[in-house]
């Protein structure tokens, strides 16, 4: 990557993430109007308690003012404090990211291997039954919500494997009792969420093998004599696999989205569940908290595709 | 692997989106199944009320006993407050086919315009835009329509104002590329030697162009909506007035329906869901496909 290239592709992450803390602060400070009547809608408080609120908020000073604080605290990696917790929005955050990476990483494994391999038959045998089969599982695993997966596959399997949390409440279990524990209760979340993932995967992956099935390099490749098998695997696998590889990154806003809907539904002790806590409390800070970190997330992998398709695909270095 | 033909067999360069496009023409039949599905949907959405009367929906007046299996008076069963799980599911169809549609439209038209604006103008605030747009696609959807949701006063038009508005860029950028090529054209060019202002070759060269892919965008948007309603209201984000199918799954989650084995109110709201959903997805790619052929394959 050229050194141009390299720059303002960094410059244009930075004013992205610039952009992900003025959306912050204008959806949970100026949107509402009032964050302290939001705060306590539907709940008794005297015109003095709201008057203190606004003064401990901050909120009785110019919005410029309040931006220049919230923009030093996010520096320093204050993400304020939690209402419902009593506890700093940054800890809570640290303390869900293990398990919320436990569980995409499964899914993600799951629904990529699923997904390529899927999609490389479809496309390779294109319009025979197995390719019908496959598009519509992939187009059907595109429709369906999936919370709704989650509650069926809690309906059908709730009995033999555990409904909910990471590990048996009460178990002081360690060692290798407490990683089969913990994979039991990982099986129907992560399940879910490589179900309604493996779609993408699928389209894409059988889409880019169809793209190389034209391409000269696979009739040299036959004319030397390799078998289809070779054809496919050494041939058309390296190069329809690039774009499947960058779709891993750019999908992870739709994996973080999932991961909030299926960790509420399994009570999973992650990020997605802890969004879905500050949602239900309401706890504004700890909401503010989650949205930063995921769509942070979201801007950094985005611009780490761009870098990883670079360092994978030699036709474009020195682009 | 002899000559009975390989699997890969060859395909001319060019044809690759028409090979699985181009097998019939015309409406293609799961397109067509997709509209009726619709029909039928929409039909019972417009006549819920007139079939179930809104009062015998209203929790603090039901008599039927809770938590029942399908019968002869409740074909769906009912559900942890005693409601009829089918009126449930009727009255859940307006919910989610308004918000659908109209939270669409909306991405549509913010898609559209900003896409030919990003397309059309030059300089700093082609620069602007792009920024935007790309700022928009890269942002996790469900996350911000999640927040905008939870900070604006609980409502119908608030859900389908925080689905719009998070789901108008992949069509923007799709809009914009279609726009620079469209200008390119010879006769758009001749256009503008006549003379021709900016807004004319907008309006009625470029956007008449565009009107088939956006449409096709359009529906397979309005699948994408429902889910995000759906999802919304499971996580607690809906009008609490107006019964949802994603509402009536939260209260099937709340209530420890799914583990009980209670599949009367489990199945139908997430089946109807889907159905809708890919009823509209069916629609979309039926016009992608058309779209695709007659684009030659872009």
């Amino acid at each position: 990557m050229s050194v141009r290239r390299a720059a303002s592709r960094v410059v244009g992450t930075l004013v992205s993430l610039g952009m992900v803390a003025v959306l912050g602060f204008f959806l949970f400070r100026v949107l509402p109007g009032d964050p302290v009547l939001t705060l306590t809608r539907g709940r008794p408080v005297t015109p003095g308690e709201v008057a203190r609120l606004r003064h401990e908020f901050g909120l009785d000073r110019p919005l410029v003012t309040q931006f220049v604080d919230y923009a030093a605290s996010l520096l320093r990696g204050d993400l304020g404090r939690s209402y419902f917790y009593d506890q700093p929005v940054a800890r809570l955050i640290a303390e869900r990211v293990g398990p919320t990476l436990l569980l995409t990483g499964a899914a993600l494994v799951l629904s990529v291997s699923l997904g390529v391999w899927l999609g490389q038959w479809a496309g390779w045998r294109r319009g025979s039954a197995f390719d019908r089969a496959a598009t519509a599982a992939a187009v059907v695993g595109w429709s369906v919500p999936a919370f709704w997966l989650g509650l069926l596959l809690l309906m059908a399997f709730g009995g033999p494997l555990p409904t909910g949390g990471m590990v048996t409440p009460g178990s002081d279990a360690s060692g290798a009792a407490l990683a089969w524990d913990v994979a039991r209760h990982l099986v129907l979340p992560a399940l879910t969420l490589a179900a309604v993932q493996f779609a993408q995967y699928t389209l894409t992956m059988r889409a880019s093998v169809l793209g190389e099935l034209g391409e000269g390099y696979l009739t040299t490749a036959r004319a030397k004599g390799l078998p289809e098998d070779g054809v496919r695997a050494r041939h058309v696998l390296p190069n329809a696999l690039l774009p499947t590889v960058t779709l891993v990154f750019l999908m992870l806003g739709q994996v973080i989205g999932g991961a909030i809907a299926v960790e509420s539904v399994f009570s999973w002790p992650g990020l997605g569940y802890l969004a879905y806590q500050a949602l239900s409390a309401p706890d504004l800070p700890l909401l503010q908290g989650t949205f930063l970190v995921f769509s942070a997330t979201a801007v950094v992998s985005n611009a780490l595709a761009d870098v990883v398709y670079r360092l994978i695909d030699p036709r474009l270095r020195g682009t | 692997m002899g000559g009975e033909g390989r699997p890969g067999g060859r395909t001319r360069p060019g044809l690759r989106t028409a090979s699985s496009a181009g097998r019939r023409a015309g409406v293609p039949p799961n397109a067509a199944i997709g509209l009726g599905l619709l029909a039928c949907v929409t039909a019972i959405a417009l006549a819920a009320p007139a079939l179930v009367p809104a009062e015998t929906l209203d929790p603090t007046r039901v008599t039927a006993p809770v938590n029942q299996p399908p019968s002869w008076a409740h074909w769906l069963g009912t559900d942890p407050s005693g409601r009829d799980v089918a009126g449930l599911l009727a009255w859940g169809a307006r919910v989610s086919l308004l918000v659908g549609v109209a939270s669409s439209v909306l991405a549509v038209v913010l898609g559209t315009s900003v896409g030919l604006a990003a397309g059309h103008a030059r300089g700093w605030l082609e620069a602007a835009l792009l920024r935007v747009i790309d700022f928009f696609v890269v942002v996790p959807g469900l996350v911000l329509a999640l927040a905008l949701s939870a900070v604006l006063q609980p409502g119908v038009w608030t859900i389908v104002a925080a689905i719009g508005l998070t789901s108008w860029s992949t069509l923007a950028r799709v809009v914009r590329a279609q726009t620079m090529s469209i200008e390119a054209r010879p006769s758009v060019e001749r256009v503008r030697a006549l003379g021709a202002s900016g807004w004319h070759v907008l309006g009625r060269h470029v956007l008449p162009a565009l009107g088939p892919l956006v449409l096709a965008h359009a529906n397979l948007a309005v699948g994408m909506a429902i889910i995000m309603e759906s999802t919304l209201a499971f996580l607690g984000l809906s009008d609490p007035l107006a019964p949802s199918w994603g509402a009536m799954l939260r209260e099937a989650s709340e209530t420890g329906a799914a583990t009980a084995g209670f599949w009367w109110f489990v199945l139908p709201p997430g089946l109807a869901i889907v159905a809708v959903v890919l009823a509209f997805t069916l629609v979309g790619r039926g016009f992608e496909r058309s779209l695709t052929v007659g684009l030659g394959g872009r």
